[in-house]
């Protein structure tokens, strides 16, 4: 298995809701919009959805309630059959997996945290981490050690003994998280982890979050209905509408280059400076003197940007490798947001 | 006008002409004709000969009889000292006092700990105590299996829902069925006495559980099944580990009623020789011994609030967490203490015996002052009570019998199919011909007027009651509340003591009967009116507070109107409990269903019992059917969800 090889391989995804899904999606003859299918009486929640996801590749995958992203993520780890294309993960079509097969992939390389936590009530913090454990065979003694350092990694050492409604929605998810990292897994799935949290605990546990994903580099699919967590987090965003993928592309390329009107509309609103990075607008170039780092957003740089007067502005990475020049002019139109 | 409407106005029509025309009518327009009655019984006595005869149930039952016989034995000599192994018995009164006062301060707290204790001092002081455990180790066996063989029905139910819907209709029928019905098979295949007891029990408290577990995993949340599979925890380890525990609180709930239900049907088979509390009372009713009834009425009702109180809240216990280092005997302190009381008890028990049984002789008894004070209480009511006896059976009940009996068959049909059709068109309709078309057929016409006559007579009166009292009791939050716990307890009673005032008050005769059924129907109606009116929302009372709404017209305008769809639940339930407590009132002499049923019972008439049965449960279905459909339009017209599940 190389590192090139795609983690999660979605081929033409389907998944229809009617009465009789399978034979609709075998007598179609064209692929018809998400209305035409709703007036034969099928919902459309994941319309030919193609996607590549590489090892340790963070996608986040945004959209409104009801445009299918909730049902995309189910359809990767096959918590739903999908209707039509096939899913690959790590080369293996997890269709045509047998349930012991499918137990076994989920037991040793998926873990997922859910929006409403999901979490056993009768179970202490220890118990509901340890479960994937438990569900595998494990013994009661490395099980325990395990968890124990999950919940060390969450920030929750001190409350294993806990039962579920005796901590904050915040801590819950904190539970939900230590217990989906708990076997190790290569894949991670977020179905909204943050979104039934309020908004300052949410910034915390985002934060968390960046920290956890630098310290472990897992290969993610990270759900969520909110632009900016998206902006946040992501490596690359996947914005679906009505089941469809409407653009797939770095937080940068979305910002600067909305590929549908619905897209714009998201991006519209948005201080594109404090999302682009100096790496998306350095052109290939050589010149002395003072860089600007690359991973930084023009937010962070307009300090530097608008004291240097040079009209080209070496950029470099950490490293001090020089990666290209920055237009100053096109950089100073997006930080007073002239134009995109 | 719509079709509905047309529909219903036709059969209205059709009805009046049909007793209009009453005198010139062909007799097989009044009556059923006799080739319309089938011999339901005839059919239903063979089948039940061939299958204990030919197919040899009756080796299967008698099998499973001996099983339970066996731990009935078991928990009679610990209880009672029953003369059997493991020869134990009799345990002293004090080990169960301190036993329940236990259970109960680990689950509820010390209140309910002393409640539960002194239920079984009293009972022990009283010089019941041979009585109560036969009851309680009946209880004891029969609680348990029905938890079990529920439990796994449940999950079959809940796994397979082709099983479900196969099962649904047996189960509406069988909870509407009245107790009597389940007693003449089990007297047949098993005989009498505690194990024929206990297995009426067992079948009668079947069903709730069922529900309960079926709605319990149907409600696991979607989020807890999808983490329990990415998880990878296999289907068995999903319904063990993560579905049961989860549905915990329902199933428990299920336990609850399972144990109340117990209690009820436990009391109700003295009728076939069960010996207990149920036997005893029964015996004192029927010689019009008031005090001593009184006293076995105030035992069963502690045990029944006990039992009740403690399974409620072992229901609702959350689990707990203990700090890290507490020692062992702080995480166990209910058992430690415990543990030190029986020791205590046994030693008090091994010095003096009254510790361990009181013997009748040595008991109380209030009931000479009870008698006393009920003599004073009726020579003082007595004008009234003799009025309202005389009012209601020259004016109400002889008048009202004679006119339903008056009525051709013919014309009652009619009538409730207008009824169906104009609540829920043609199936509806359809619906009510056929449940009161197969009461036609039975050949019981007559008899089953009479239950229908005492049970519209006594849910109209208990509904002059207890839609007052339940909008009185609706005005505000904490009267609710008192409210709705009084409601609650008088939930708990066995339907058997409601029998116990109004026989004090109104002698052994219909009126008695319809006294006890409006009382015992009252209750699920003031519940009712009051959870109906205080659920409409705060929000809509408001906007009519501030649209200069006065009080009635809040009242009449907002709250009764969003409130009737639960009011009207209340009704349902109302009707299905006169229908039980008019069949058991029966023994005090009755001439409807119920005297026939107790006559089936006695010669052991199993097609007749069932036959008789059934016609009182297609009353109560074809009543759920109608109400059912009426609160579904109602909500749909109000816009509010139907309440699923229940």
């Amino acid at each position: 298995m190389s590192d090139a090889q795609p983690v999660i391989s979605c081929r033409n995804v389907w998944k229809l809701y009617g009465p009789k899904p399978a034979a609709y999606f075998a007598g179609r003859t064209a692929a018809g919009s998400f209305e035409d299918i709703r007036r034969d009486g099928y919902i459309a929640a994941v319309r030919d959805v193609s996607l590549d996801i590489a090892r340790g590749e963070m996608l986040v995958v945004m959209g409104l309630s009801g445009s299918g992203k909730s049902t995309l993520v189910r359809c990767m780890s096959r918590l739903i059959d999908i209707t039509g294309g096939t899913v690959l993960v790590e080369g293996a079509d997890i269709a045509k997996m047998d349930e012991r097969a499918l137990i076994d992939l989920r037991r040793r390389k998926m873990g997922m945290v859910f929006q409403s936590f999901g979490l056993l009530p009768h179970r202490t913090v220890l118990d509901n981490v340890a479960f994937p454990l438990e569900m595998r065979g494990q013994d009661r003694h490395t099980r325990r050690e395990r968890a124990l350092e999950v919940i060390e990694l969450v920030g929750l050492k001190g409350r294993e003994d806990y039962f579920p409604r005796e901590l904050s929605g915040g801590q819950q998810q904190r539970v939900g998280i230590a217990r989906s990292l708990a076997i190790e897994p290569d894949i991670w799935f977020l179905d909204e982890p943050f979104s039934a949290l309020d908004p300052l605990i949410r910034r915390e546990m985002q934060d968390e979050f960046l920290r956890l994903k630098q310290m472990l580099g897992k290969t993610s699919v990270f759900i969520t209905h909110d632009f900016d967590e998206a902006l946040r987090l992501a490596d690359r965003i996947a914005i679906m509408k009505d089941g469809a993928i409407e653009q797939c592309d770095t937080p940068d390329q979305i910002v600067m280059h909305p590929a549908t009107p619905y897209v714009a509309k998201f991006t519209e609103a948005i201080e594109k400076s404090r999302v682009i990075r100096a790496r998306a607008l350095a052109r290939p170039g050589v010149a002395e003197g003072q860089a600007l780092a690359a991973d930084a957003t023009l937010h962070e740089l307009a300090r530097q940007i608008a004291s240097d007067a040079r009209a080209l502005i070496p950029v470099s990475e950490a490293d001090g490798r020089m990666l290209g020049l920055l237009d100053r002019a096109a950089a100073l139109d997006i930080l007073f947001g002239a134009s995109a | 006008m719509t079709a509905q409407r047309k529909g219903a106005l036709a059969f209205l029509a059709v009805a009046v002409a049909l007793a209009l025309a009453r005198n010139i009518l062909p007799a097989a327009l009044m009556r059923p004709a006799d080739w319309l009655v089938w011999p339901f019984a005839d059919w239903l006595n063979a089948a039940f000969s061939f299958a204990q005869n030919d197919l040899g149930l009756m080796a299967v039952t008698r099998f499973a009889a001996s099983g339970i016989e066996f731990l009935l034995d078991v928990t009679g000599n610990l209880f009672y000292g029953k003369n059997r192994w493991p020869h134990l018995g009799p345990l002293p009164w004090t080990t169960f006092a301190v036993t329940a006062g236990c259970v109960a301060y680990a689950l509820a707290g010390w209140r309910l700990a002393l409640f539960s204790a002194g239920t079984f001092v009293w009972i022990a002081v009283m010089g019941q105590w041979e009585w109560a455990m036969q009851t309680l180790s009946v209880i004891l066996i029969a609680a348990p299996i029905t938890f079990l063989i529920g439990l796994g029905l449940g999950i079959l139910a809940w796994r397979a829902p082709l099983f479900e819907r196969l099962l649904n209709p047996f189960l509406n029928i069988a909870q509407s069925l009245p107790q009597f019905a389940y007693m003449i098979p089990v007297v047949v295949f098993v005989g009498v006495g505690p194990k024929a007891g206990a297995i009426t029990t067992i079948v009668f408290a079947l069903p709730p559980m069922i529900r309960m577990t079926v709605l319990g995993l149907k409600k696991v949340p979607e989020n807890v099944v999808e983490s329990g599979l990415m998880s990878g925890a296999t289907r068995w380890q999903m319904l063990t580990r993560v579905r049961l525990p989860t549905a915990r609180n329902d199933i428990l709930v299920g336990v609850n009623q399972v144990i109340m239900q117990c209690l009820a049907m436990v009391v109700l088979t003295s009728f076939i020789g069960m010996p207990g509390l149920g036997q005893k009372l029964l015996q004192l009713m029927q010689s019009l011994k008031i005090g001593l009834s009184f006293e076995i009425g105030v035992t069963i009702v502690l045990i029944a609030v006990t039992l009740d109180r403690i399974s409620r809240a072992w229901a609702v216990l959350q689990p707990r967490h203990f700090e890290r280092g507490t020692p062992w005997h702080r995480r166990h302190r209910v058992f430690v203490i415990w543990a030190g009381l029986m020791a205590l008890a046994l030693l008090l028990a091994s010095l003096n015996p009254w510790f361990s049984q009181i013997a009748r002789a040595d008991a109380f008894s209030v009931a000479k002052p009870i008698d006393a004070a009920v003599d004073i209480l009726i020579r003082l009511v007595d004008p009234v009570s003799q009025w309202l006896r005389w009012f209601l059976i020259t004016w109400v009940l002889i008048p009202f019998r004679d006119g339903l009996l008056w009525l051709p068959f013919t014309t009652v049909l009619c009538l409730l199919m207008a009824l169906g059709y104009a609540i829920g068109g043609a199936r509806s309709a359809l619906v009510c011909l056929g449940f009161f078309g197969l009461i036609a057929m039975t050949g019981w016409w007559d008899r089953a007027m009479i239950t229908v006559y005492t049970v519209i007579v006594a849910v109209a009166l208990a509904a002059l009651m207890g839609f007052p009292l339940g909008i009185w009791g609706a005005r505000s939050e904490s009267r609710a509340k008192r409210v709705l716990l009084v409601c609650d307890t008088l939930q708990t009673f066995p339907s058997f003591i409601y029998l116990i005032p109004v026989i004090m008050l109104f002698g052994v005769n219909d009126v008695a009967v319809v006294g006890a059924v409006v009382l015992f129907a009252a209750v699920p109606l003031v519940r009712y009116t009051i959870e109906g009116v205080r659920g409409v929302s705060a929000e809509l009372v408001e906007a009519a507070s501030m649209a200069g709404a006065d009080r009635r017209q809040l009242l009449w305008k907002v709250q009764l109107p969003m409130a009737l769809p639960t009011i009207m639940v209340g009704v349902n339930q109302s009707v299905m409990f006169s229908l039980f407590m008019v069949i058991i009132a029966a023994f005090i002499g009755t001439q409807d269903l119920g005297q026939e049923m107790q006559r089936a019972l006695s010669t052991t008439d199993v097609g007749k019992g069932l036959v008789l049965g059934l016609a009182v449960a297609f009353m109560g279905q074809m009543v759920d059917h109608l109400v059912t459909r009426w609160s579904e339009g109602r909500l749909q017209a109000l816009g509010l969800e139907t309440p699923k599940g229940t």
